[in-house]
């Protein structure tokens, strides 16, 4: 899957908290079509390096790049128009809103900007296709857990963006919901979208992504298809420690 | 965009009710004229005030700046030779050129320090006013117009009008919704896409205009104006509380609030001139713990409770 265009590309992005270095000197693509993993222990930068690519922190070094044009410089929100959509690791909904109205704020400023019956018609479409149609008129107080992350995927995939960031989306679900999850991100991912996914989830990890980039203490430590990097020595030592390498 | 009937409905309701409004000279009664204008000021001060303060919860104490600004505008442009008519979208600029500036200056902060500004800076514009004067050497402005309170009457009655159709535009459009959103959540906002900065400083123009105006329009009616009135920090205070009490969830929220709370202010005026500061701390008190959403919010919940009692029926 490495054959397509590069879309998002990451050169020496760094950032720096006074002096922790929660990000260093990262570098690595994401190609068209690609579902990219990226994965490490808890507190190893993944967070971070979503935040800067969709513009919620700015680098302290480095550029991010999207089809050749640099982002990094801009706004969260410019960002967003251009083409980067994410979902939060603590879902983010709007509460005095319907599902319907979450959704249609993703499909009226998003990457395509729609108005009125189209925009509300898109943001059924999208509702649908993450199974939550029927309770489009609902409050989002009234909702499951997994079905508040299904309308902020919704919301998400509302603003067409070019690059879907999903940050830890299959966290805290019970087993039923992850099944569903996984099958909700594989049909994303069949319909060729290009995604980055920060997870632990390791059954996630294996069926869903081409690629994997392994971040330790803000550094990549390795990256490759799933297999490569999941036997690779260096990986086990980051996520168990040494003696069981 | 176009419009259902609810929405003629709605439009045509105001229309009336406008109409009926500005029957009131008729009844030749000075008092109630006078009380009249004191209802239409605060109308349209809160309801300009909810326009930007309702879905951003950015609670604002400038009003006496921008209110101030357009008092002395027109005082200052009369005395200059300025036609009254002339002086007042000056003042409109005036007061969106001033929000504007403060909204760069502030609204990348939030919360607390908002407010705090907003009140620090009616004062200042107070003492830079008074400064001014006393270098000038005058004390305040006479006002001297044919302008009578009927007329002013009149004319904050057409700027409510016109404040009902920019809010009720605003509240179908991008800008509206995008200000619901930063409402609810200020980074999902900025993560769909959406200018959060400049939402709000075009909000908080129109609101802060809309305050100049209405100086300008009452500025003949004080015929002599000083700092200490016209930038009086009780003026800011006093919309806030109309228009959380009245709830600024909806447009028509803040008249709901204002015409009860001017009644009583009125009342508590006459009889406890020495106590209106204590009694103002006291009702806003009394809406912040039993008035959370306002007279809106009342309403709103009773009509919820009804249908539940007929559903179970």
């Amino acid at each position: 899957m490495t054959t397509g265009a590069t879309v998002l590309s990451l050169r020496g992005a760094t950032k720096r908290f006074g002096g922790l270095v929660a990000v260093n000197d990262m570098d690595f693509d994401v190609t068209e079509h690609e579902v990219l993993g990226l994965i490490g222990p808890n507190g190893s930068g993944k967070s971070t390096t979503l935040n800067l690519i969709s513009g919620a922190l700015k680098p302290t070094e480095g550029t991010i790049s999207l089809r050749g044009t640099p982002i990094s410089h801009l706004s969260a929100a410019d960002i967003a128009r251009r083409g980067i959509a994410r979902t939060f690791q603590l879902v983010r909904l709007l509460p005095s809103m319907t599902v319907l109205e979450n959704v249609r704020a993703g499909a009226v400023f998003g990457h395509r900007r729609r108005w009125g019956a189209e925009a509300d018609a898109h943001a059924l479409r999208m509702l649908s296709l993450v199974g939550l149609d029927r309770r489009a008129n609902a409050h989002v107080g009234e909702l499951t857990y997994i079905d508040t992350k299904r309308v902020e995927l919704a919301r998400v995939l509302a603003s067409e963006p070019k690059v879907l960031l999903l940050d830890e989306w299959l966290a805290g679900l019970n087993p039923t919901e992850l099944e569903e999850g996984i099958a909700l991100i594989k049909r994303l991912r069949d319909e060729g979208r290009t995604i980055i996914l920060v997870e632990h989830v390791m059954d996630a990890i294996r069926s869903l992504c081409d690629r994997c980039v392994v971040m330790s203490t803000g550094t990549k430590i390795a990256e490759g298809t799933p297999e490569q990097v999941l036997s690779d020595p260096e990986v086990i030592r980051a996520y168990l420690g040494d003696d069981d390498a | 965009m176009s419009l259902t009937k609810r929405d003629w409905q709605s439009i045509t309701l105001s229309a009336v009710l406008l109409a009926v409004a500005a029957c009131l000279p008729l009844t030749g009664d000075a008092y109630m004229l006078s009380i009249g204008i004191t209802i239409a000021m605060y109308a349209v001060l809160a309801t300009s005030w909810a326009l930007f303060s309702g879905p951003t919860h950015y609670i604002s104490l400038a009003t006496a700046a921008f209110f101030g600004l357009g008092t002395y505008t027109t005082a200052i442009g009369i005395e200059n030779g300025l036609n009254y008519w002339v002086t007042l979208p000056i003042a409109a600029i005036l007061g969106a050129v001033l929000a504007a500036l403060v909204g760069l200056a502030t609204l990348r902060l939030s919360g607390v320090y908002f407010v705090i500004f907003t009140l620090g800076l009616a004062e200042l514009v107070r003492q830079v006013v008074t400064w001014g004067q006393n270098v000038s050497g005058q004390k305040g402005l006479y006002v001297l117009t044919d302008i009578t309170e009927v007329h002013i009457y009149w004319q904050l009655l057409v700027l409510a009008g016109i404040v009902y159709l920019t809010g009720w535009a605003i509240g179908r459009s991008r800008l509206g919704f995008a200000l619901r959103i930063i409402g609810d959540d200020e980074e999902v906002a900025r993560h769909s896409g959406i200018n959060t900065s400049r939402a709000k400083i075009l909000l908080f123009m129109v609101s802060g205009a809309t305050a100049a105006v209405v100086g300008s329009m009452l500025a003949p009616r004080y015929i002599y104006i000083e700092p200490a009135l016209a930038f009086t920090p009780m003026l800011s205070f006093l919309v806030v509380i109309m228009a959380l009490l009245g709830g600024t969830g909806r447009l028509w929220g803040p008249l709901v609030g204002v015409i009860p709370f001017t009644l009583l202010w009125e009342a508590i005026s006459a009889s406890f001139p020495n106590q209106t500061t204590l009694l103002l701390g006291l009702s806003f008190l009394v809406i912040v713990y039993l008035l959370p959403r306002g007279f809106v919010g009342l309403i709103e919940s009773s009509k919820r409770k009804l249908r539940e009692r007929e559903a179970f029926a």
